[in-house]
């Protein structure tokens, strides 16, 4: 299904509301308000946003630590998010997970997972449930390239494709598993001919940086897993600008690489798609980034007005 | 804790029946199974094979491969997979041959299982079982012969289960599989051929509840699992010396239930622990610290373990069993306390 010209516009102001979010994180992070570690989603924006379009708002997702593309194309709200970034009693999770740890089980987006591969037979799960109740739902399971060498994605790929199970593996390539290139740590550099090993169709890859490949892709991706064909896996080459968490020195790549991929930019790309397409104006897409900040700026002051967790909340939610 | 799981629900009948352990076990799956289509059973060999230790003989045909779903070895995926289903509404039944394996899924239990509910503010549930088989003695080498059920249930959100007798095993299954939270479910590989009473009909046993399996009144043992019939054994040879040892069996590690074990201790004044772990920072560490802290004033002696010694179980028979704790130890570490 094609995007309409309203997605479209809407889709621009995900991945700007996204990049916001981030650069304002990175700075409440600096000031000292954000704690622990802070994995930002700036550069990768495209592949949340097509994903959320390419899904049923029913499907699952699930990802890994570098979450808050997904949790707000999901719909988490930037407020709540914002404020479980702070640790209020408001968050998403009440102040108990952090960055890592943003999940609403009301919009079926388990998490959040802060173990390298660890969520992703947690995935597999998730879609046995689905397939064992006879529901046409599908789960995306998101995941770094640095996963891609771990046990668990072995064990659940192969589980996964043994039984059948209705799971669109997508890898978000970044190029750095934390500072270690691809090639350094990854016997095969073409991740996506990994799936070869699961008999799953290969070898699919996909630009991170377009929108709309993307979307077409993970669509793709979804029509094939809901039709009942089993596991579907695809790589998605994409780029983080800032490090891997705060406080990385960045010595594994020059400072001229990130400059070189900001020319490929998904949110200038697609400001570029939409004004060559005639669906947008110039001026349109400053009202939608004023918007933006406007939004950032109210969920800041949202989760800075809220109250910290009630200090027996420490005790509370361990067992049901 | 939900009701289900702190209330007995008593048979209907006061009808009993001979099981062993192994028939126990077997017979909470299958009654549990018929009773909620949620509820389905995967691991290594649990379905064709019937299980290697011929717990779910029979069940494939019964339940069919959708609820009894044979596994590749992958001990990772095998229990996340289960938290994956537990979150989206299912109440798995996952299999680890033996809890040596179950170190290759420590994340996966400790991680995920025990963590899903708390780091997401209570958003999600995780009613899942990972039943697994632990215990030395049966020459299998350092490998696979551990006993360190302790070690998972040193995390809060994670329950763990060691029955003793078919009773219990059966209850507490039944209790397990009525609850919300991940269980670690524990059976002695050597208890399986054990035969017990068993009630006729629908019964549960409350899950963090000791039971004292013996009366006494020189002194407590404190055990669990198959230790539970090594100081059973030990008190009924003590008793020929006139010496009455009451026996606590936790049956539960996680929760603990230490005020059955302190008001025991309150009424023989001495404590020996027997446990199969190692002694250092085990059960019996724990026992001792708690008593001490609750109970100093009734102290009449030092608290002593007896504990499998420290170091990897070999292969030769006599050499093993050297290495395990026996009766004739236990009475040893009875006498050296009165």
């Amino acid at each position: 299904m094609a995007l309409t010209k309203e997605q479209k516009l809407e889709a621009y102001r995900m991945m700007m509301v996204i990049r916001r979010f981030e650069e304002k994180c990175a700075e409440l992070y600096a000031a000292g308000d954000i704690g622990g570690f802070l994995h930002l989603y700036i550069g990768q924006e495209a592949i949340a946003v097509a994903a959320q379009y390419a899904l049923r708002p029913d499907d699952n997702i699930i990802t890994a630590y570098r979450d808050h593309g997904v949790a707000l194309v999901r719909g988490l709200g930037t407020k709540a998010v914002m404020a479980e970034m702070l640790g209020k009693a408001t968050g998403v999770s009440k102040g108990k997970g952090g960055s890592m740890h943003l999940a609403s089980k009301e919009k079926r987006f388990w998490g959040g997972w802060a173990i390298v591969g660890g969520h992703l037979p947690l995935a597999a799960g998730l879609a046995l449930a689905d397939q064992y109740t006879g529901s046409d739902r599908i789960t995306l399971a998101m995941m770094g390239d640095g996963a891609t060498n771990i046990g668990y994605f072995h064990e659940a790929l192969n589980l996964a494709a043994v039984w059948k199970l209705p799971v669109v593996w997508l890898i978000e390539n970044n190029q750095y598993g934390m500072g270690t290139a691809v090639t350094r740590a990854s016997a095969v550099a073409d991740i996506a001919k990994k799936a070869e090993a699961y008999g799953m169709p290969c070898c699919m890859q996909v630009d991170g940086m377009d929108l709309l490949a993307t979307y077409e892709m993970i669509q793709e991706a979804a029509e094939y897993v809901r039709s009942g064909k089993g596991s579907f896996l695809m790589e998605v080459i994409t780029y983080r600008y800032r490090g891997h968490s705060m406080g990385d020195p960045e010595r594994y790549r020059p400072a001229h690489e990130v400059e070189a991929k900001k020319a490929e930019d998904p949110i200038d790309r697609w400001a570029a798609y939409l004004l060559s397409e005639g669906l947008a104006t110039k001026e349109d897409l400053e009202a939608l980034d004023r918007a933006a900040d406007e939004e950032i700026a109210e969920a800041v002051a949202f989760a800075k007005d809220s109250p910290l967790p009630a200090p027996e909340e420490l005790y509370t939610d361990v067992t049901v | 804790m939900s009701l289900s799981s702190t209330t007995a629900t008593p048979a209907a009948s006061g009808e009993k029946v001979i099981k062993t352990f192994r028939e126990a076990i077997s017979d909470a799956l299958w009654e549990e199974m018929e009773r909620d289509e949620r509820i389905f059973i995967m691991g290594e060999e649990v379905g064709v094979w019937g299980g290697t230790y011929a717990v779910t003989r029979g069940f494939i045909d019964h339940f069919g491969e959708k609820r009894v779903r044979d596994t590749p070895i992958a001990e990772q995926a095998i229990v996340g997979t289960a938290v994956g289903a537990a979150m989206n509404g299912l109440r798995p039944v996952a299999e680890i041959m033996t809890i040596n394996f179950a170190f290759l899924a420590f994340d996966a239990l400790i991680n995920h299982a025990a963590k899903a509910r708390y780091m997401f503010g209570g958003q999600f549930t995780v009613p899942l079982v990972v039943r697994t088989t632990t215990g030395g003695g049966r020459q299998l080498g350092a490998t696979h012969s551990h006993s360190p059920e302790h070690l998972f249930a040193h995390f809060p959100g994670l329950m763990v289960v060691v029955p003793s007798t078919p009773h219990d095993a059966k209850g507490m299954l039944k209790a397990a599989l009525r609850q919300d939270n991940p269980v670690m479910f524990v059976e002695h590989s050597t208890l399986y051929q054990t035969r017990g009473e068993v009630p006729v009909g629908d019964y549960t046993v409350p899950l963090g509840t000791a039971d004292v399996k013996r009366e006494g009144k020189d002194v407590t043992l404190v055990s669990y699992a198959k230790m539970v019939h090594v100081a059973l054994d030990a008190a009924k040879q003590l008793e020929k010396e006139g010496i009455s040892a009451e026996v606590v069996d936790l049956r539960s590690l996680r929760p603990l239930d230490i005020g059955l074990v302190i008001q025991s201790f309150k009424k023989t004044n001495r404590c020996v622990v027997v446990e199969e772990a190692h002694a250092l920072y085990g059960v019996g560490a724990e026992a001792a610290a708690r008593i001490q802290e609750e109970a100093f004033d009734w102290m009449d002696a030092p608290v002593k373990r007896v504990s499998t010694e420290d170091v990897p179980l070999p292969y030769s028979r006599e050499l093993e069993q050297s290495a395990l704790p026996n009766a004739q130890k236990v009475i040893r570490a009875v006498k050296e306390i009165l």
